[in-house]
């Protein structure tokens, strides 16, 4: 295609070549410089030793043993990944469970269904921390929100955040209220490209709401419930802030909340009670962390991408 | 009997969905209410209203916290890391998607998979990275940081809209002599507006909310952002839920307001990616 260059560009490409490059230089040079060094950089320093902040010498894979299999901090790894599993399972469940039951409501369009979508995707919008604080003090065994309430129907105190049995579940609640609208809307929008003419023809054949949910609705919104999976996948390995604000860094009590992000972090830059920062452990961590979300997610992505087609 | 049928179905949607609207406004309202009222209000009748409007907590806030300073710094920070993500993104995006070059698809293959990177795992390299350059503990290391992590999807969806324009618009300011910089600033970029709003929102919302990166890159108080700010503030007033619930309904106002006014622009900005 001819570009319509003026004459005097056409006699000096050097000059549309270095306009092109001056409008890409800015972008490139950041990423660059702050993406694609540190990433290559991730991957090479979980090789070595560290003294402080700069790398000291060449170990092989012994930052890699350590983190997985050389106790105590094989056993934080493995508590922390098991966490981070549990929450997978229980976003997906109950997270995604429910929003799938809002948005197939919110599908039917009855009065007052467009504000119901501003108001469940208003958590959303809020700064993780701000939601955690919230929930930190609305559990609050003796003055928080919800053992009041609780109260009113003769419940007793319970500590949720304070013992080992409920403070996941809390913490993954909190969660919930924050980004249950998120999937949500995605799945909604899913259900509003369905054709209006496939539902209706089921509805003439008979089929009840019960029907038309599993057997139109859940098959043909497949590739909705693909990105939701996926990121609720990513979310899940990546989590933190919620974790941190509600539970400490430490995934308090014992250890109970602990998930990757959190031990990640105590150990790259120290936490209050050990004090030490280890760059080489911190960054095997990383790199397994990347390989592993990266390597499921492709996997998984073939699997579901197959499943879309089937059905 | 079918018509029957439907209403009470009608009437189930309609309670569970009016029972998912309380769950989720009644906890952002009793933390509003909560602010109004005394630390004593609060511990002894927690599901009341407050009897009297107080401002103590507030003036408490504004005039013995270091909060203002944080909001200032969320504000500062945001704005500066949204300008610089437009601005570079559309340069870029602008290159791709209206000049054919032999690099091109080369170039935009590497900004696509920027969008792969959670940065949040390369911030041991980040850290040293910045700490060489000088940029730890600055606005400016942590903007870059985020103009870095805005960027690639920034690109995406420029150069996706870009390529929508029609060609005759800039071919004829062409042949009537104008700059290619004066085709791109006057004529092109104005009809980019909306595509603009959605790369502002979708990077705005989570650099106004993100607290990773100013955790392990901020340490001087009066730098520190606003949602790493409330930290350092719950910590100083553990026991004066007053001044929490005061604090928390203050550091969500400004973006609830934002998101009342534009919900539309802000759910299609965040949910963009996700729903095709």
């Amino acid at each position: 295609m001819a570009e319509g260059w003026r004459h005097s560009e056409r006699a000096f490409p050097w000059r549309r070549s270095l306009w092109i490059a001056a409008l890409l230089t800015p972008a490139l040079l950041v990423m660059v410089l702050f993406v694609l060094w540190p990433l290559l950089s991730a991957f090479r320093f979980a090789f070595y030793e560290f003294n402080g902040l700069r790398p000291s010498g060449f170990i092989g894979l012994e930052n890699f043993r350590q983190v997985l299999f050389e106790k105590p901090y094989s056993d934080w790894t493995w508590n922390a990944f098991k966490h981070n599993v549990i929450a997978f399972l229980a976003l997906m469940l109950f997270e995604n469970g429910t929003a799938f039951l809002i948005a197939f409501a919110l599908l039917k369009a009855l009065p007052g269904h467009r504000i119901h979508q501003v108001i469940v995707f208003l958590p959303v919008v809020l700064s993780a921390v701000i939601v955690g604080f919230l929930w930190k003090l609305f559990l609050h065994p003796l003055f928080g929100l919800v053992n009041q309430l609780l109260g009113l129907v003769g419940i007793g105190a319970i500590p949720w955040l304070g013992n080992e049995n409920t403070a996941l579940g809390s913490i993954l609640f909190a969660n919930i209220w924050h980004w249950l609208g998120f999937p949500t809307l995605v799945l909604l929008a899913g259900m509003q490209r369905i054709s209006k003419d496939v539902l209706e023809a089921a509805r003439l054949d008979g089929a009840g709401d019960y029907a038309l949910m599993t057997k139109i609705v859940w098959p043909l919104i497949a590739p909705s419930v693909t990105i939701v999976t996926i990121l609720t996948f990513i979310g899940s390995f990546n989590w933190f802030e919620i974790p941190y604000v509600m539970a400490g860094l430490t995934g308090s009590p014992g250890g109970s909340t602990d998930v990757l992000g959190l031990y990640f972090y105590r150990t790259a830059f120290g936490s209050t009670t050990t004090g030490i920062q280890d760059f080489g452990q911190g960054s095997a961590l990383a790199v397994l962390m990347f390989v592993f979300v990266a390597g499921v997610t492709a996997i998984a992505l073939r699997y579901l991408r197959r499943r879309e087609i089937e059905q | 009997m079918r018509d029957r049928g439907e209403t009470i179905r009608n009437g189930a949607i309609q309670l569970l969905l009016a029972v998912n609207a309380v769950i989720m406004i009644y906890p952002l309202f009793v933390m509003v209410a909560s602010s109004f009222k005394t630390n004593a209000e609060i511990f002894s009748s927690p599901l009341s209203l407050p009897t009297h409007f107080s401002t103590a907590n507030l003036e408490k806030v504004w005039t013995e916290t270091n909060f203002v300073r944080y909001l200032a710094n969320s504000v500062g920070i945001t704005a500066a890391s949204v300008a610089l993500i437009l601005l570079f993104s559309t340069l870029a995006g602008y290159a791709i998607a209206r000049y054919r070059f032999r690099l091109s698809s080369l170039v935009l293959m590497f900004f696509l998979s920027g969008m792969t990177v959670p940065l949040k795992l390369a911030i041991i390299p980040l850290f040293i990275q910045l700490d060489t350059l000088g940029l730890v503990d600055s606005y400016l290391g942590l903007v870059l940081v985020y103009v870095a992590m805005g960027i690639p999807s920034a690109v995406f969806i420029m150069t996706g809209f870009l390529r929508t324009l029609p060609r005759e618009l800039e071919e004829s300011a062409r042949m009537d002599g104008a700059s290619e910089l004066r085709i791109m600033w006057s004529i092109m970029l104005p009809l980019a507006r909306p595509a603009l709003v959605i790369v502002a929102i979708q990077n705005a919302v989570p650099i106004w909310n993100d607290f990773f990166f100013p955790l392990v890159l901020i340490t001087s108080d009066n730098l520190k952002t606003l949602p790493q700010g409330l930290t350092v503030f719950v910590g100083e007033f553990t026991t004066d839920w007053g001044v929490l619930f005061t604090g928390l309904t203050l550091a969500a106002l400004p973006i609830t307001l934002l998101y009342i006014v534009l919900s539309k622009q802000f759910i299609s900005g965040i949910t963009q990616g996700a729903v095709k």
